[in-house]
């Protein structure tokens, strides 16, 4: 940092550390506006930090599936934001059928532990279908080749959809269970936001336990760390394989069927790309092929997400900042790759690490 | 009786020839040294064996089928085992976790007693059982990658240079060790380039240079041998 000062001045540096200040100061500037300006109350921040915590969470899911399979290949799965998508569209007529029967309401914890898993199998299979047919053939390969191929797979997951549903969007009943709000001192928080908080933590356990504790986890970490000494421990590991590309697909179907009992706009064919990149960025926030950075980079982005235009960007004037909460996911990826692209937590995202 | 016969075996790398017509055998019970100078294709016989690599012409026999073709980690339950040269262990895995992934392969009950005996052989890995492969000191490491191989119950067990990097004194420690495996009947194939000790301990020796068997004789003779003495032992 601030290495323009010496001989070995370079634009680059220069421009860069111009970008940093001016951040900074963008923000210094914006969040004490609109603190003295008292506009948004104690209350309101509690909320916002709630959903964006709920939101975050979503995030989490989606961005372990980006992790886990950076961590065992050094690949970016492209197409992860469609596996997304996949389990997420399936189930919204399940949930549908569901409600007619009434069974949703009378049940609801039943109900959605069903669709999750459903939705589960379905992007599961469908993240296992990806590695199969579209990675596998092409394991040692230059990189672009199996990123090509999964924007084709994109292409191909979102165009099969839409052939098979219609283009339009199709909204998750609502369950009478999760509507209605808890108060907590003089603080309401929606039940759905609890609920979406504590299910996709759980979620997380799950996987913590399964990545830590288990036969297959531990086979998982030793695939991820040397290939050929885990095939000397009788580690198949292209069945290892295809089970990581199996349990991100799993999370990514649950935070499906989670996204769609909480947000209420609904599903369609093209749902999983913003998802699909934001969750990249926790990912590579986190510090892409670490676990816990890939839940702690949801978590941070769906925070910021929800409080950074109200603080920053409306403190600065600048009109109709709720509107710019995508700007915010991608100007945060842009500024995590150049002035951290190792991520929070995590390694570098590299070319050495073979 | 021959538990492994390795038969003219031609190995590549892309399209360089590596190992030009290998053959030797290994017995049951028997310690067999195979050493050579660097690049003389020590590594790559290890790992055509294990299934890492496939031979393009000749056969591997094991316990009298043939496993040219077969997969490294199908014959690990078939009992062939190996500790990779630079040791190999998970640095990221805890030395316990290093040593369950040694028994991966196994199904039966005995795996928790086995681990235990690991212990009482190698007790400074039961002191560290807990702490990270990586933070172990060079002479740890291997020690665990020697343990983490026998979890799999081998019955031949292939070592890649097992004291490379050691401090000597380390490394009486290492050879101790395997003569104390094979007195428990594991046949043990041992790639050296300290030819000194691996004939101390080995029963016979196989001499590679430049992917082909130069000499092979017993391990008495071999150390006897001139041609021995002058290139791999330093005796003038
Ligand atoms: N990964 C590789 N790619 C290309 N050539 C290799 C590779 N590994 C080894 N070789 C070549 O194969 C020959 C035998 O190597 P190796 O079996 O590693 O020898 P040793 O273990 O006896 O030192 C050497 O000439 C070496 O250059
Ligand atoms: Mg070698």
């Amino acid at each position: 940092m601030f290495k323009w000062r010496s001989d070995d001045f370079s634009w680059v540096d220069f421009t860069i550390d111009v970008l940093r200040v001016l951040i900074v100061l963008g923000v210094v500037v914006g969040a004490w506006n609109t603190l003295s300006s008292g506009r948004i109350s104690f209350a309101q921040w509690v909320n916002l930090f709630a959903a964006g915590l709920s939101q975050g969470s979503i995030y989490a899911l989606i961005a372990l599936g980006y992790t886990l399979v950076y961590g065992i290949l050094l690949m970016i799965n492209f197409a992860h934001g469609e596996v997304f998508m996949a389990g997420a569209f399936s189930t919204v007529f399940l949930a549908e059928a569901l409600n007619r029967t009434g069974f949703l309401n009378e049940q609801p914890v039943l109900a959605i532990l069903l669709m999750i898993a459903f939705a589960g199998l379905v992007s599961m299979s469908v993240a296992i279908l990806l590695e199969r047919i579209a990675y596998r053939p092409l394991r040692g390969s230059p990189r672009l080749v199996p990123l090509i191929t999964a924007i084709g797979a994109s292409f191909f997951l979102q165009y099969t959809f839409r052939g098979l549903y219609g283009s339009g969007f199709k909204a998750y009943p609502g369950v009478k269970a999760l509507q209605g709000v808890i108060q907590i001192g003089g603080i309401s928080i929606p039940v759905v936001q609890v609920f979406v908080f504590c299910a996709a933590l759980l979620l997380m356990l799950c996987l913590y336990w399964l990545v830590e504790r288990t036969r297959v986890g531990k086979a998982m970490r030793a695939v991820s760390e040397n290939k050929e000494v885990a095939r000397l421990m009788g580690i198949d590991i292209d069945w290892v394989i295809m089970f990581t590309f199996g349990v991100g697909g799993f999370l990514a179907g649950s935070a499906g069927v989670i996204n769609g009992l909480f947000r209420p706009q609904g599903v369609n064919f093209y749902m999983g790309f913003i998802p699909g990149i934001k969750a990249f960025t926790a990912a590579v926030l986190g510090g892409i092929g670490n676990i816990p950075g890939a839940m702690l980079g949801g978590l941070f982005l769906g925070v910021i997400e929800a409080i950074g235009p109200n603080l920053v960007l409306a403190g600065l004037g600048i009109p109709g900042a709720n509107q710019l909460k995508d700007v915010i996911a991608f100007t945060m990826l842009v500024l995590v790759l150049i002035f951290r692209p190792q991520g929070i937590l995590g390694e570098r995202l590299s070319e050495t690490k073979a | 009786m021959g538990l492994l016969e390795v038969n003219d075996i031609h190995t590549y790398y892309g399209n360089i020839h590596a190992l030009k017509g290998i053959s030797f055998e290994v017995d049951s019970g028997e310690i067999i040294a195979l050493i050579g100078s660097n690049g003389a294709g020590k590594t790559t016989t290890l790992r055509t064996i294990s299934g890492l690599m496939e031979p393009r012409e000749g056969q591997v026999i094991y316990d009298g089928e043939d496993i040219s073709s077969a997969r490294a980690d199908t014959l690990v339950s078939r009992g062939i085992s190996m500790v990779p040269e630079g040791r190999g262990v998970f640095a990221k895995l805890t030395v316990e976790e290093n040593l369950d992934m040694g028994a991966y392969a196994r199904r039966d009950s005995g795996i928790k007693d086995d681990l235990k005996g690991m212990y009482g052989l190698f007790p400074r890995l039961q002191e560290r059982r807990r702490q990270l492969a990586g933070t172990l000191s060079g002479g740890e490491q291997q020690m665990l990658a020697i343990a983490r191989a026998l979890m799999a119950q081998p019955r031949l067990l292939l070592l890649d240079e097992p004291s490379m990097g050691l401090a000597p004194v380390l490394v009486d420690g290492v050879f101790d060790t395997i003569q104390r495996i094979a007195s428990e009947g594991v046949t043990i194939l041992l790639v050296e380039q300290n030819a000194h000790m691996a004939l101390q301990v080995a029963d016979r020796g196989y001499v590679l240079q430049s992917g082909e068997v130069a000499i092979s004789d017993t391990a008495e003779n071999l150390q006897q041998n001139e041609t021995v003495q002058k290139t791999y032992l330093g005796i003038d």
